[in-house]
């Protein structure tokens, strides 16, 4: 257990380097995902039209396994980070998208003509009042996408030790060293809940809004539908 | 197009469909792992799934149970269960089977905690016993959300057993990895093909079987 944070030499990095790549290789890609989802799923909910093929498309795209989207990029942009980085940031697009357009969908019509009524332009009212009130909706995607890209960026040793964290799994069983795996199971475990915990505090400072026991005490009430955005997060969880 | 000839290239060689190592036997041993897992987390999330969604309680734990589940990295969990067990088919089962049990147990769950209470309530009063509101009000109705669970839980299988292929499982992922060693390209890309294609067929099998088994009534009220 002594030797857990004796990082071989060979990752050129110590436990601390690891984890700053690992969270750049992981984070960047939803920040790119958030970037490119924002004015799609702007578009999906202003043409109606378009959102269920754009949903078709981002499930197909979701079920394509990272290492079958990994190998093919190669040809491309070689074993390099950018590689892992690339389909990471189609998952969270993927996430991103149906949760911004239901989260926005959800705002009540009177809310809108209520702002309407104030004088507010679409371009105002889009970022004073339907962003806002879709904060949770969208939160709850960049958790999961967050989440997800945190523990698949491991994958990405296997296309030639790009995997951040991962490569202590390859060098666990070349130097026939258990305690590395461990190493990189907790570590990006532990890695993955405190980003889902911080994104649960920056809602919480977002949305003063919203009643605590939001999540608590929730009893079934009629005809209320299950969030849509459920399944389609649920497929995250891989 | 340089992958679509590597792809016409690893699908042309008449070498590559015969043997332990041809695409039938690989296709057949990856819808085998699947399948397997799929019926063994089905097994243990749907009576748990059901019976909580239908008492709604246990929802925070249930909570729990997903994040945890997607927060374990599932290619490491892979190499730990493995340096742990040794090789072979029980330290992949697991892993897998650990993975898919959160979606299907958390959808199961919120499905059928979703469900309308009036048919719920109108059945009881039929004077359905606890039983049968579960099994013949509440699961038809929830049956969309729960096959979405599962869906995820299969693909998510299906990837997962093609990086199991490291650990030395069989399955398309072994194109994939022994191609990355062997610098054999077109064995890489084709792998990536077939496992891609698996994820489709996955997927179709899924939409499929929901559409034979929802009731149209409701289908309409979606």
């Amino acid at each position: 257990m002594n030797r857990f944070f004796d990082i071989p030499s060979d990752l050129q990095h110590d436990w601390f380097g690891l984890i700053g790549l690992h969270l750049r290789e992981a984070l960047l890609p939803v920040l790119g995902g958030l970037l490119l989802a924002l004015p799609l799923a702007q578009l999906c909910v202003r043409l109606r039209w378009l959102y269920p093929p754009v949903l078709w498309v981002t499930t197909v795209l979701y079920a394509i396994p990272s290492l079958a989207f990994f190998v093919v990029l190669i040809d491309y942009t070689g074993q390099t980070e950018l590689t892992v980085m690339i389909p990471l940031t189609i998952y969270s697009l993927v996430v991103l998208v149906p949760a911004i357009v239901d989260g926005v969908r959800s705002v009540p019509q009177e809310t809108l003509a209520a702002a309407t009524a104030m004088g507010f332009g679409p371009v105002r009212r889009y970022l004073q009042v339907q962003l806002p009130i879709a904060v949770p909706a969208i939160i709850a995607g960049l958790r999961v996408a967050t989440v997800s890209s945190i523990s698949l960026v491991s994958v990405g040793m296997l296309i030639g030790n790009q995997g951040a964290l991962g490569n202590l799994l390859h060098d666990a069983q070349i130097y026939n060293r258990p305690e590395l795996a461990w190493n990189s199971v907790i570590t990006s475990a532990a890695l993955a809940v405190l980003a889902d915990a911080l994104l649960v505090v920056v809602r919480i400072l977002l949305t003063p809004w919203m009643p605590s026991a939001a999540r608590g005490g929730k009893s079934r009430t009629a005809g209320v539908r299950p969030d849509p955005a459920v399944p389609a997060l649920e497929d995250a969880a891989r | 197009m340089n992958v679509i000839n590597f792809v016409n290239a690893f699908f042309g060689d008449s070498a590559h469909w015969h043997g332990y190592d041809g695409i039938p036997t690989r296709v057949w041993e990856h819808v085998q792992y699947s399948l397997e897992a799929l019926a063994l987390a089905a097994a243990i999330g749907l009576p748990i799934g059901l019976t909580t969604g239908h008492y709604g309680r246990g929802g925070n734990v249930l909570s729990l149970v997903a994040t945890a589940g997607r927060a374990l990295p599932t290619f490491g969990l892979l190499v730990v269960t493995t340096i742990v067990l040794g090789f072979g088919m029980l330290p992949v089962m697991i892993p897998l089977v650990v993975l898919a049990v959160p979606p299907i147990l958390v959808t199961t769950y919120e499905a059928v905690r979703s469900v309308d209470p009036s048919p719920v309530d109108a059945a009881r009063g039929m004077g359905m016993g606890e039983a049968g509101i579960l099994l013949r009000v509440e699961l038809p109705v929830a049956l969309p959300l729960i096959f979405g669970g599962l869906r995820s839980a299969a693909i998510q299988i299906v990837s997962t057993a093609t990086i199991a292929a490291y650990v030395s499982l069989g399955g398309l992922g072994r194109y994939i990895v022994d191609g990355l060693y062997q610098h054999d390209y077109e064995k890489v890309v084709g792998g990536a093909t077939l496992v891609a294609g698996m994820a489709l067929a996955t997927l179709a099998v899924f939409w499929a079987a929901a559409k034979v088994t929802v009731s149209p009534g409701v289908r309409r009220s979606n």
